[in-house]
């Protein structure tokens, strides 16, 4: 067989590569670009066995329909999203997110619809045999930097693979989607709040916004009120980070995502805090938002918090229980009392124990 | 918002902070940026990801998850010294551009607005050593400086939707090239042939901030010639370095 890979059989909507980001060089006008949900992709990572930052497919909107062309390929796919598989001679089965799945050469993993989430992702085990640009398979659409030409994939892409077969091993999932938690979006005042009204920043920390319909990668236009500067909106360009909420003279704020320019001349008003930006990443035209001011410690005491949210979330994928059955790596691993164990062991009361496992999880199985 | 001497530290998040120097772009204030972004180089600073040199401050971003704002900014605080300037002076860069109407679609209107013919602009423009104060907008933008004052001209009201790539343009005091087609406001006034990016080089930006540009006057035919020669991959971008 050729070298291994993934043909796009049909390119869906906007996909493209990405990793955690280009990072480091900003300094040469270069955007960080990366997932705009991180925690999706290194969730998706986890699942498949590879190191957090492997580059994977970031889908907004449609997926792509990819046919393997290897042996076999392990999969994840994490975030909002319907897929299937389609193998020749049997009708298409839908496929569950939040799992890996195993693919045989010639099946086609037709990737749908992207609800409730702007974005989801898709890893593969092993990861795509492309080359690295300044250190990074993040795409940047907008200069045509990285993988693919820096496009989204297109009709007839190939997408070529580390592994020319599936790890061995069961497929693992997610005991439950991860919680991105609710509420008002945490941002820290500055760097300029100082160019606002204090009428303006009250206004911003009160009020609810919208999602324009115009919003990219590069960013989110905000609707909702008017944020009166004091004096200009214009300021000498400076540094720009993911979360940086800039308002231009109209008053309308814009939410920078990760492929922001790396410096601008709009006053500042706030930034997203690390731990909220996978959230806001995954914002749609329409979704409402409001914001809360918290200190820069308390940032980042959420942010670790939510370090060790997420491995415990890694900690906890388990082996896909097979249907009907019951997984007592599972039962152990969630810690059940021994009584629950000990009703397996001893009545085999199994259907019992499966609500049980099902309640710990906390959503029916 | 604290500050040590006349220097004052702003948030921008968890992940970032900026070391401001001065509220307006001026080379000594942009001499002290620069200075500070070369110490942190070379501190390498545990948990700090990068520094960003802009017009008069440094944002200096940081791995909240690996440190935190009071560790990196006493890191920093650390190696912000009085009257400091950057040690080591930039490349210094002669970029041909042709002033040519065709190529640089605001040439003329430009002029009048100033009371000037398109040859003076030309002249005026093509006679200063540029500063590169900065790079942002898109990969390779150099906001160069300063334009002469007889030069000075706020930025169009309509910006347009497409400016070519390699477009000579100038804006406030500044100027740059357009490394990429992109929407922009500046006045087109030229174009130059060479490209200030290209992926294809082991470092695809050609100017650094801290480096300084002189810009050279071709004629069309020596124009177009470049762009053939750059058109057929035989272009050595180090040709450009003026020899000190």
């Amino acid at each position: 067989m050729s070298a291994p890979g993934l043909r796009v059989v049909r390119p869906g909507l906007f996909a493209t590569i990405q990793d955690l980001g280009r990072v480091g060089y900003q300094e040469l006008g270069m955007p960080v670009a990366g997932a705009l949900d991180p925690i999706a992709l290194r969730l998706a990572n986890a699942l498949v066995g590879n190191p957090a930052g492997t580059a994977g497919v970031e889908i907004a909107l449609l997926g792509p329909a990819l046919k393997v062309e290897a042996e076999s390929v392990r999969v994840a796919v994490v975030g909002p999203m319907a897929l299937r598989m389609e193998r020749e001679g049997q009708p298409p089965a839908a496929l569950e997110p939040y799992r890996t799945h195993t693919l045989n050469c010639g099946d086609v993993l037709a990737l749908g619809a992207v609800t409730g989430a702007s974005v989801a992702y898709l890893a593969v085990a092993g990861g795509f045999a492309l080359e690295p640009f300044l250190g990074s398979l993040s795409t940047y659409v907008r200069a045509g930097i990285g993988p693919l030409g820096g496009k989204p994939l297109g009709d007839g892409a190939r997408l070529p693979l580390v592994r020319d077969a599936a790890p061995g091993g069961d497929d693992v999932e997610l005991p439950e989607p991860p919680d991105y938690g609710g509420g008002p979006v945490r941002v820290v005042l500055g760097p300029q709040d100082d160019r606002f009204t204090a009428a303006a920043v009250e206004t911003f920390l009160s009020a609810t916004y919208r999602v324009g319909k115009d919003a990219d990668r590069m960013g989110l236009r905000l609707e909702g009120p008017t944020l009166a500067h004091r004096g200009s909106a214009d300021i000498p360009s400076d540094g720009l980070v993911t979360g940086s909420i800039q308002v231009p003279g109209n008053g309308q704020p814009i939410l920078l995502l990760n492929d922001h320019q790396t410096a601008g001349g709009y006053a500042k008003i706030a930034t997203v805090i690390s731990a909220d930006l996978p959230r806001v990443g995954r914002l749609r035209p329409g979704d409402a938002l409001a914001f809360r001011a918290v200190g820069v410690d308390e940032a980042e005491g959420i942010r670790r918090r939510q370090e060790q949210a997420i491995a415990g979330w890694i900690r906890a994928i388990r082996t896909v229980r097979p249907a009907g059955g019951v997984d007592l790596d599972a039962l152990y691993s969630e810690n059940l009392v021994s009584g629950v164990v000990d009703i397996v062991n001893g009545n085999g009361d199994i259907l019992n124990a499966e609500n049980m496992a099902g309640n710990m999880n906390g959503r029916a199985s | 918002m604290a500050a040590i001497g006349d220097v004052r530290f702003t948030t921008a998040g968890d992940t970032a902070f900026n070391v401001e120097f001065g509220e307006g772009i001026d080379r000594p204030t942009n001499a002290r940026v620069m200075a500070l972004h070369a110490r942190l180089k070379r501190a390498a600073v545990p948990g700090l990801v990068e520094t960003v040199p802009t017009f008069r401050s440094l944002q200096v971003v940081y791995d909240p998850a690996a440190t935190s704002r009071r560790v990196v900014q006493a890191a920093v605080e650390a190696q912000i010294v009085p009257d400091d300037a950057a040690a080591a002076e930039g490349a210094l860069w002669r970029l041909p551009v042709c002033y040519d109407p065709e190529l640089g679609p605001d040439l003329e209107e430009v002029s009048a607005a100033l009371g000037l013919t398109p040859e003076r602009l030309a002249a005026l423009h093509g006679a200063t050593e540029y500063f590169v104060y900065m790079l942002g907008f898109m990969p390779g933008f150099g906001y160069m400086g300063d334009l002469p004052v007889e030069l000075e001209r706020p930025r169009r009201t309509e910006p347009r939707v497409r400016v070519p790539a390699g477009s000579v343009a100038m804006a406030g005091r500044l100027t740059t090239v357009y490394p990429w087609e992109s929407p922009g406001g500046w006045h087109l006034i030229g174009h130059c042939p060479v490209p200030l990016y290209d992926g294809t080089r082991p470092s695809p930006v050609l100017l650094a901030a801290g480096d300084r540009v002189r810009f050279e006057a071709v004629d069309r035919a020596h124009h177009d010639a470049l762009v053939a020669e750059v058109a057929a991959g035989r272009f050595d971008p180090e040709t450009l370095r003026a020899s000190a």
